[in-house]
């Protein structure tokens, strides 16, 4: 085993941030405070929607389902149980880029915890549990069909980004998942689940050495799982189920509810703290430039700007809810108030009233130890390195008016797809 | 001035009737505030306007989002703040404020770094004693109030909850804090002023702090910017008028929404935690009853869950499931079957896992200032004084399932009120085994 790396915090000998990678090639990163009432845990696995091929479409997140059904050790319903008996709170959620599984317990179920999730990352997938479990991914469909917000931001990214890659709706189409098999899923798992795709992620009170014990020994096999065999690409045609259309029709919808995309920053560029601190000061729910105009005023329900960061890219995201009727002066709106920014740039004291903002709300996100847990494990899993609280803080804090008025006039104007979900969108 | 100290909590009631609860959590960075005052939704109308979901007409309600008006006019400039100030000066000190009407109270909250709580409490004060509530600003708060109507009719959960609450409760405990068609013709500047001089006073009034806080200077900060504030009445306790039976709002979604409610005990009386610990047994966790026979087993929906809602006086249990409309009626009717069977096959297991969560998440409770702030407001407003982390242990610890079996046997539910949202109503019969007999758990 690769000696583990020790770096404790500056400030505080409590705290330390410790990693190693096992010879699997699992990577286990743990930021430790063993004064925490409670422990976060989470395995962080590079599988999303963007993983998928055509047929494949929703299986990153219906395997997640899958994976509370049972393992050779246990049952679905002693996964479940146990989970519950460790009193904590668990889930697990599906990205365009990641599948993460976690719980929070207090300290001493520490050992139980990680035997528990590790053990899930080998499951049975059996065929009746998929059959059960295809018809709860359908509902969930059905769900946010019901949701007119939902349906046009699935759709603006499917035209922004295209059907496939980081576009693939996470959920998948009612086809795909009608169309899916077992024999897929497996496929799938054993292509995506490799040890040096996952990272087990720990922060709050643990004990790191004897966590890596644990894993290394309970993970030990993962090693052999079998290599599945690529799959054919995908043709250029469009995937089944899905449309481009930028007009979505709802017609029960009372709101018209439009979402822009422009390019933006990946998580790995410099700008990307002045991009956030530009949507803090243009386009926060409460207290930004959108917010006085047309929130303050009453003409929108909501009016935002933000900046989502993937891997590889990124995208600035403007959404706006109103009544459709006042769609278009809306819009003017929120276009010149970009204008005013990118052409004049910010005041001094709005942006240090968004450092003051953001930076508040760092500290207080990291004070649980399941604030600091996604942050630190996505980080681990797809860059390798980490961003401790402070380096964030000092991070936002280095920010100038000028940084932002450069990256406003690089971004904030650019050419945007629009998609618009209304009554009468046609 | 009347003092009481119950380990490090600390309460304390003002001449003028505002309650001063603060816990100190020295290993936290942060701190957080709760203020509570009588200006609920239930207080818009007037004593003697109370009646049942059959006689209330949600959309030609004159008085409907008045509560929620005034909450937000209060914000729009206060003392010597205009309301971009005050934005200003909160973010700036780090401060996440909210304000909103619930039920039975108004409810101003802030979680922020532990060295602007003094601050944020001046903040506060001057908004609730001292607001412009400015006339140039209140068709603009208006046109808000209109814009959280139009969002509330595009969530088919919302207006589902929201006509489930007045078919459980009545007007006007079940009451919304939106607008209706006719308020947002007729809601005047008087009666917002009317309304704030009326009910946002310190009698009857909590303000619970948590947090990194030294609670002799809170405490004394508290009583200089309180401390002179007049006094009132506190909030009229109030009695649901129930409506039975069915309610059906037809909308062509995909999924049918099932909401369903019925009378239970609330906090503070003698068997609550009982009660409480059946409904955990039911719905809290993966392993539960609910999610384990209709979801995990049955496959039949995403989202079913059922939980407490307490008030001083009375309770009651509200649940939620959504599926699509062939499998609509039988997922209410295992639904219902589980609730009507609550009280059968219990086992020590289940009781014990409901017991760790609790244990678990009092435990967790230690690291959220706005956690206990909340708690200890909740715990003054509906028992008159707070517990503490260890009563309340003591009082999980000691349930025992027979005594949660012999209370859902007592009580077995049969009256539920459904009312349903999608294509086509469905049918509840009176205690019939639903179609589908259930599996027993392995």
């Amino acid at each position: 085993m690769i000696a583990p790396t020790t770096q404790s915090s500056k400030h505080d000998t409590d705290t330390q941030f410790r990693h190693v990678t096992l010879p699997s090639g699992l990577r286990v990163v743990a930021d430790i405070d063993t004064r925490g009432y409670s422990a976060a845990m989470g395995y962080f696995v590079r599988a999303g929607a963007r993983d998928e091929t055509d047929p494949e479409s929703g299986l990153s997140h219906f395997l997640e389902h899958m994976m509370f059904k049972g393992t050779e050790r246990r049952s679905a319903a002693d996964v479940n149980r146990e989970l519950d008996e460790l009193g904590g709170q668990s889930n697990a959620f599906t990205s365009e880029e990641q599948t993460v599984y976690y719980a929070s317990v207090i300290p001493k179920y520490q050992d139980r915890l990680v035997d528990l999730l590790s053990d899930m990352m080998s499951p049975s997938l059996r065929d009746e549990d998929f059959e059960t479990e295809r018809q709860v991914i359908l509902e969930e469909i059905a769900k946010y069909e019901d949701q007119p917000p939902f349906g046009a931001f699935e759709r603006s990214v499917e035209v922004y980004f295209g059907p496939r890659g980081l576009g693939r709706r996470v959920l998948g189409t009612v086809e795909s998942i009608e169309a899916m098999t077992a024999d897929a899923m497996r496929a799938y798992f054993h292509r995506r689940y490799r040890p040096e795709n996952i990272v087990l992620a720990a922060s709050g009170n643990v004990d790191f050495d004897a966590l890596v014990r644990q894993v290394t020994s309970a993970t030990q096999h993962w090693e052999e799982r079998p290599v599945a065999a690529a799959l054919p690409p995908d043709p250029s045609s469009l995937p089944v189920g899905i449309s481009q259309d930028v007009r979505l029709s709802a017609p029960d919808a009372s709101q018209a509810y439009r979402v822009t995309i422009q390019p933006g920053l990946n998580m790995n560029q410099a700008d990307r703290f002045a991009m956030r601190l530009l949507c803090s000061v243009v386009g926060d729910d409460g207290g930004s430039r959108l917010f006085w105009d047309l929130i303050d005023t009453g003409r929108a329900e909501v009016a935002t700007l933000w900046s989502q960061e993937f891997t590889d890219t990124g995208g600035l995201f403007t959404y706006l809810v109103c009544g459709p009727d006042d769609l278009k002066s809306n819009q003017k709106l929120m276009n010149d108030v970009f204008r005013r920014v990118v052409d004049s740039g910010i005041e001094e004291k709005e942006l240090e009233q968004a450092i003051n903002k953001t930076v508040a709300g760092c500290i207080m996100q990291s004070e649980r130890p399941s604030g600091r847990l996604f942050a630190m494990g996505s980080r681990w899993l797809f860059c390798n390195d980490r961003l401790s609280t402070d380096d964030l803080l000092a991070a936002y804090r280095s920010v100038t008016v000028d940084d932002v008025q450069r990256v406003a006039r690089k971004y904030l104007c650019a050419e945007a797809m629009e998609v618009i979900a209304s009554a009468d969108a046609n | 001035m009347s003092v009481s100290v119950d380990a490090s909590i600390q309460s304390i009631t003002l001449s003028n009737g505002l309650t001063v609860l603060c816990q100190p959590m020295p290993w936290l960075r942060t701190a957080s505030y709760t203020m509570w005052l009588p200006g609920g939704i239930a207080a818009e109308i007037p004593s003697g306007g109370a009646c049942s979901a059959e006689q209330y007409d949600a959309e030609a309600d004159p008085l409907a989002g008045l509560a929620s008006l005034t909450c937000e006019m209060v914000q729009r400039g206060a003392g010597p703040y205009s309301s971009r100030d005050l934005v200003a000066a909160e973010d700036n000190l780090g401060i996440d404020a909210s304000g909103s009407a619930a039920t039975t109270q108004a409810v101003f909250s802030a979680a922020m770094p532990a060295e602007s709580i003094a601050d944020s409490l001046r903040l506060l004060a001057e908004i609730v004693r001292r607001p412009h509530l400015p006339q140039s600003q209140f068709d603009d708060a208006k046109m808000m109030l209109h814009q959280e109507r139009m969002a509330s009719l595009d969530e088919p959960t919302q207006r589902l909850m929201k006509q489930l609450r007045m078919t459980q409760y009545g007007n006007p405990i079940g009451r919304s804090g939106l607008a209706s068609i006719a308020s947002l013709e007729s809601l005047t500047m008087d009666d917002v002023r009317s309304f704030y001089d009326n009910q946002y006073h310190a009698g009857g009034s909590f303000i619970a702090i948590a947090g990194n806080i030294d609670v002799s200077v809170i405490i004394e900060e508290v009583d200089s910017l309180f401390g002179d504030w007049k006094s009132g009445p506190s909030m009229p306790q109030q009695t649901p008028m129930p409506t039975d039976g069915n309610h059906h709002l037809t909308l062509e979604s995909s999924q049918t929404h099932i909401g369903f409610a019925f009378d239970a005990i609330p906090y503070g009386h003698d068997d609550y935690f009982t009660m409480r610990s059946g409904i955990g047994i039911l719905s809290d966790g993966m392993s539960s009853r609910l999610f384990d026979r209709v979801r995990e087993q049955r496959g039949l929906c995403y989202s079913v869950w059922a939980s407490t809602h307490s008030l001083p006086g009375f309770g009651s249990v509200f649940g939620y499931a959504g599926t699509t409309p062939p499998r609509a009626q039988e997922t209410l009717d295992v639904t219902l079957h589980e609730i009507r069977h609550l009280g059968e096959g219990l086992s020590t297991d289940e009781l014990d896992r409901w017991k760790t969560r609790i244990q678990s998440s009092l435990i967790m409770e230690q690291e959220s200032a706005g956690s206990r702030a909340g708690s200890l407001a909740s715990d003054q407003f509906q028992l008159g004084r707070v517990m503490t982390t260890d009563e309340l242990e003591r009082v999980i610890e000691s349930i025992t399932i027979d005594q949660v079996r012999d209370y859902w046997q007592t009580n077995a539910p049969d009256q539920f009120r459904i009312v349903t949202l999608g294509p086509e109503p469905l049918s509840t019969p009176p205690h019939q085994a639903p179609t589908h007999p259930l599996t027993q758990t392995p």
